[in-house]
């Protein structure tokens, strides 16, 4: 049981966000708090996501460390001449040189999985998105109603519908 | 540039609505012509890519965005469109539709939403765009990403409105972040269990590992499926529909009342069909009893309430909420075990075809009802069922228009609403299901006894002697015709006329549909 | 209405974590072995990002090469927010302006000189963000986020009609017309050079002193992103400067 609970606690972290947020969502009165709810929701899907890409202790950053022109095949050799205006006479370089090896191929379990990371950056947009026009509309409730509390609220819309 | 139709009916009116928010900024009057440009652009290119979808021997068009081609790298590296014989003709339904609510909205959208005619309009043709991205993408997250634009652009576009509008949209918007969400986590789920977000790729993995036992996928089917349901519409998760829909500007209702629901409804057929597959979806999972009927439920429920309106408007948002039980319940009309016996998919699927078919005719039934409603409205003053009468007389296209439209909502013979309620069913009679088939007479009753009723106010209905603002007793000119503008009257004949021409086309649809039913028997597409 | 609230919240709950909860059916946290980690698309991304694009981010490379369909409309969807707020809140009042300048509403000279300090700093590094997004975090979306940053505080510092002076409402719906013009151009690009949408390999035909698809796949990306930047920026200082006054675009804060 404990293994259960260790193995997979970014699971339950995420869950009980979730739980959190669309019980503000959907029990608050007030219309802020609902956003409230709205934002620690769409975090937990994030963090769902995110937790999904870990591959723990082997994994770096999905991003290939610098020289990491010894994984292109092409520019490696391409720019053998200019990288000598630039680097001037790097050590490495020189070994480059002498040892012209073929491109590296790096290697799959030495870095997070990008694709979860890349749909998390699209779905964070479209939270931003979504919070931004939301509260737009709550200052327009609140503009025309003068109340950002549900209950007032609905009284006066039915007020609204009847009269 | 034929070959590149498929993105370019996208790419099109989405060029339209970024010209129309900067040149908009200077010119106004740029606004509504840039619209009609961008969708037509949109219809043509609609109908070249359903043209080659026909054509091709595999009805099937395929085009891989960015080059990533699967022949080349793995499936899903790139995002990838495919255009079948459903979704072709939904394409063209959709720039159809969108056309005719643009050219309609003339009148509205200087009057609604003074000042804004610009971001309106930019609005409008996002909102197709979306709706066109989420019918013609292969890619389950992308799909994700174009729900959001056609959504936060019929939040902005409802909220718009009146005060109350504002209200429906807030309800309309937490709703809607609920179902999104849910459609996010369940494709999420997905992701771990096939690391693929392809719809096809996903589908050959489960079966392929057969993983259709498994609980986590069936958590994803399940959240999908709920987030799908909420932007369904589907009863009970429909409450935020009637508001949102009958509070919105009128142009707004035009478009986003014909199509959101409907397009809703093809995802949740590709859900079904494409990434999960008839195997799991009417084999492994036994919800066809109980999906039915919630589906009954729908139908009565949603005819009912429509009963107890008296406002147009919102007597249609609740028919609407009936119709889409029609079309949930043609889908999961299949009876389980039907695929195991070895049945192709097609020979019992009547009640496919009937929820394809209805798709499209309900989007131009729709159409037809909110414009004629939209144009009932400006004549009589008031949307209130009351305040129609003596209406023929005023503006006799306007109501012959809409008659057509509510022949066709209770399905009588010409028009495309008897056909597809025929498909849906005879489905039913061939799944043994007679409840749902009773639903469906009981309901097209209900459409009568309504349509009749503001028919006869309609007609035989005297014009009220109403009460100035001095008090004398005015007595309006009866005899005095004064019919809509053109700009409202077009597209309401384009569209009543579409219905029976949908209807009497029955046979080709049918065929088409049933084609399509074939490829996704035969065991996906390639 | 609140025990009905709690019911739900405990079923989705619930219906999550049977999901996640089996034990040989679900993949532990970490694991490199999940059907997500070990898929034929993930290895994919990070074996050959560099040899199709010679980007070294693989975030970078997916995000803007690979599904850059979704990141377009990505960009759409910053831009339809700016739009939609415009839309829902913005108020136009002629002539009565209801500006009122008080003494507590006057710049504090130690606020306004420290600003002055930082944001030319802030630009700049709003730029490097989006130039280095190719081989260190960051890109469009985050540089695009800090430089709609900088102008939000002078709009904080001093006011907003100060900031509306160097950055106006129509200037900055004009920025997020083009970001998106931008984006779908070099899509466009690629179809006129007759390649798909997005293909941006094919634009080393017509990009001067690249010679490989690879590279002007990197110079696309780089162009795509700054597309994405002027949409970020503009979008979000006017949803500042629209939800911060109300819809009126004049005074604020």
């Amino acid at each position: 049981m404990e293994e259960f609970i260790q193995s997979r606690f970014n699971y339950w972290i995420y869950v009980i966000l979730m739980m959190i947020g669309l019980w503000g969502m959907i029990s608050k009165n007030n219309l802020i708090k609902k956003l409230i709810g709205m934002s620690i929701f769409q975090t937990a899907i994030i963090l769902f996501y995110v937790s999904v890409a870990v591959k723990s202790e082997t994994a770096n950053i999905p991003i290939l460390p610098h020289h990491g022109h010894d994984y292109s095949p092409k520019i490696a050799f391409a720019h053998a001449v200019s990288d000598d205006h630039e680097n001037g006479g790097h050590d490495d370089h020189a070994g480059h040189q002498a040892h012209p090896v073929g491109p590296k191929i790096p290697d799959p379990d030495g870095y997070a999985n990008p694709l979860p990371h890349v749909l998390m950056l699209t779905a964070i947009v479209v939270g931003v998105a979504t919070l931004g026009l939301a509260l737009a509309i709550t200052q327009k409730i609140y503009r025309e109603y003068g109340t950002l509390e549900e209950d007032q609220l609905l009284e006066k819309v039915r007020a609204d519908d009847h009269g | 540039m034929v070959e590149h139709a498929p993105v370019l009916l996208m790419v099109v009116p989405l060029l339209a609505a970024v010209f129309c928010a900067l040149l908009g900024l200077r010119w106004k009057a740029l606004c509504l012509p840039l619209t009609i440009i961008g969708f037509i652009a949109a219809l043509y290119f609609s109908v070249i890519t359903f043209l080659q979808v026909s054509a091709s021997s595999d009805h099937q068009v395929i085009y891989f965005l960015g080059g990533w081609n699967a022949s080349e790298f793995p499936r899903g590296v790139g995002i990838e469109y495919r255009v079948d014989l459903l979704n072709g003709m939904l394409l063209i339904v959709i720039a159809a539709v969108a056309l005719l609510a643009a050219i309609f909205s003339k009148q509205f959208v200087s009057m609604e939403t003074p000042g804004k005619e610009p971001q309106y309009y930019a609005l409008f043709l996002l909102l197709a765009v979306g709706l066109m991205g989420m019918t013609i993408t292969a890619d389950a997250f992308n799909l994700y990403v174009l729900l959001e634009v056609s959504s936060l652009t019929s939040y902005a576009l409802i909220a718009m409105g009146s005060r109350r509008a504002s209200v429906a949209a807030f309800q309309y918007l937490i709703m809607g972040t609920i179902g999104a969400s849910f459609y996010l986590l369940g494709v999420g789920y997905l992701y771990i269990k096939t690391g693929s977000l392809n719809m096809q790729g996903i589908h050959d993995i489960l079966i392929g590992e057969g993983l259709l036992e498994s609980p986590a996928v069936y958590v994803a089917f399940l959240l999908i499926f709920v987030g799908v349901w909420i932007k369904l519409a589907f009863f009970p998760l429909s409450t935020w529909l009637p508001n949102a829909y009958s509070r919105a500007p009128t142009a707004t209702g035009c478009i986003i009342a014909p199509l959101m629901t409907k397009v809703s409804v093809y995802i949740m057929l590709r859900i079904m069909l494409t990434v999960f597959g008839p195997e799991y979806v009417y084999d492994e999972l036994s919800w066809s009893g109980p999906m039915v009927w919630i589906a009954v439920v729908a139908i009565i429920a949603g005819s009912i309430l429509a009963l107890g309106q008296k406002d147009l408007r919102r007597m249609l948002s609740y028919l609407i909420i009936a119709e889409v039980g029609y079309m949930v319940g043609g889908a999961w009309l299949l009876a389980p075990g039907g695929m195991a016996r070895g049945e192709s998919l097609y020979s019992t699927a009547t009640g496919l075809v009937g929820t394809g078919y209805h798709i499209i005719s309900d989007a131009a039934m729709t159409l037809c009802l909110f414009l004629a409603v939209g144009a009932m409205i400006v004549k009589a003053g008031s949307s209130r069922i009351e305040d129609m009468k003596g209406l023929f007389r005023k503006c006799p296209v306007t109501m012959a228009c809409f008659v057509v439209g509510a022949l066709a909502m209770i399905g009588v013979p010409p028009t495309c609403g008897f056909f597809s309620k025929w498909y849906l069913i005879s489905g039913a009679f061939e799944a043994g299901r007679w409840e749902f088939a009773a639903a469906l007479i009981i309901s097209s009753l209900v459409n009568a006894v309504l349509f009749f009723r503001i028919i006869e106010f309609a007609y035989f209905g005297k014009l009220p002697e109403v009460d100035d603002a001095h008090g004398h007793h005015q007595r309006h000119d009866e005899g005095g015709m004064e019919e809509n503008p053109p700009s409202m009257l077009v597209p309401l004949v384009l569209a009543s006329v579409a219905l029976i021409a949908i209807g009497l086309f029955n046979k080709e649809i049918a065929g088409y549909l049933s084609q399509f039913l074939n490829t996704v028997a035969m065991g996906g597409q390639g | 209405m609140k025990k009905l609230a709690g019911i739900v919240v405990f079923t989705v709950g619930l219906i999550l974590l049977y999901g996640v909860s089996s034990l040989d059916d679900f993949p532990s946290w970490g694991t490199p072995d999940s059907p997500a980690n070990k898929s034929p698309l993930s290895q994919y991304f990070i074996k050959n990002t560099i040899v199709d694009t010679e980007v070294p981010n693989m975030v970078t490379a997916v995000l803007a090469d690979y599904r850059g369909y979704d990141t377009m409309f990505e960009t759409v969807v910053i831009f339809v927010a700016g739009l939609g707020i415009f839309a829902v809140v913005r108020v136009f009042e002629h002539g009565g302006a209801s500006r009122v300048v008080t003494a507590d509403t006057k710049p504090d000279i130690i606020i306004t000189n420290t600003c002055r300090l930082l944001i030319p700093l802030i630009q700049l590094f709003a730029l490097y963000v989006l130039a280095h997004g190719h081989s260190s975090p960051g890109g469009g979306f985050q540089g695009g986020v800090i430089m709609g940053a900088s102008f939000i505080l002078v709009a904080l510092a001093w006011d907003l009609d100060i900031a509306l002076k160097r950055f106006s409402e129509k200037q900055a719906f004009i920025c997020s017309g083009i970001g998106i013009l931008i984006y779908a151009g070099f899509g466009l690009a690629s179809v006129f050079l007759g390649e798909e949408f997005l293909n941006y390999g094919i634009i080393h035909k017509i990009l001067p002193g690249v010679d490989s698809p690879e590279m002007a796949r990197y110079y696309a990306m780089l162009g795509v992103e700054i597309g994405v930047m002027f949409t970020v920026t503009s979008i979000m200082f006017l949803i500042y400067g629209l939800l911060a006054t109300r819809g009126k675009m004049t005074a604020g804060l």
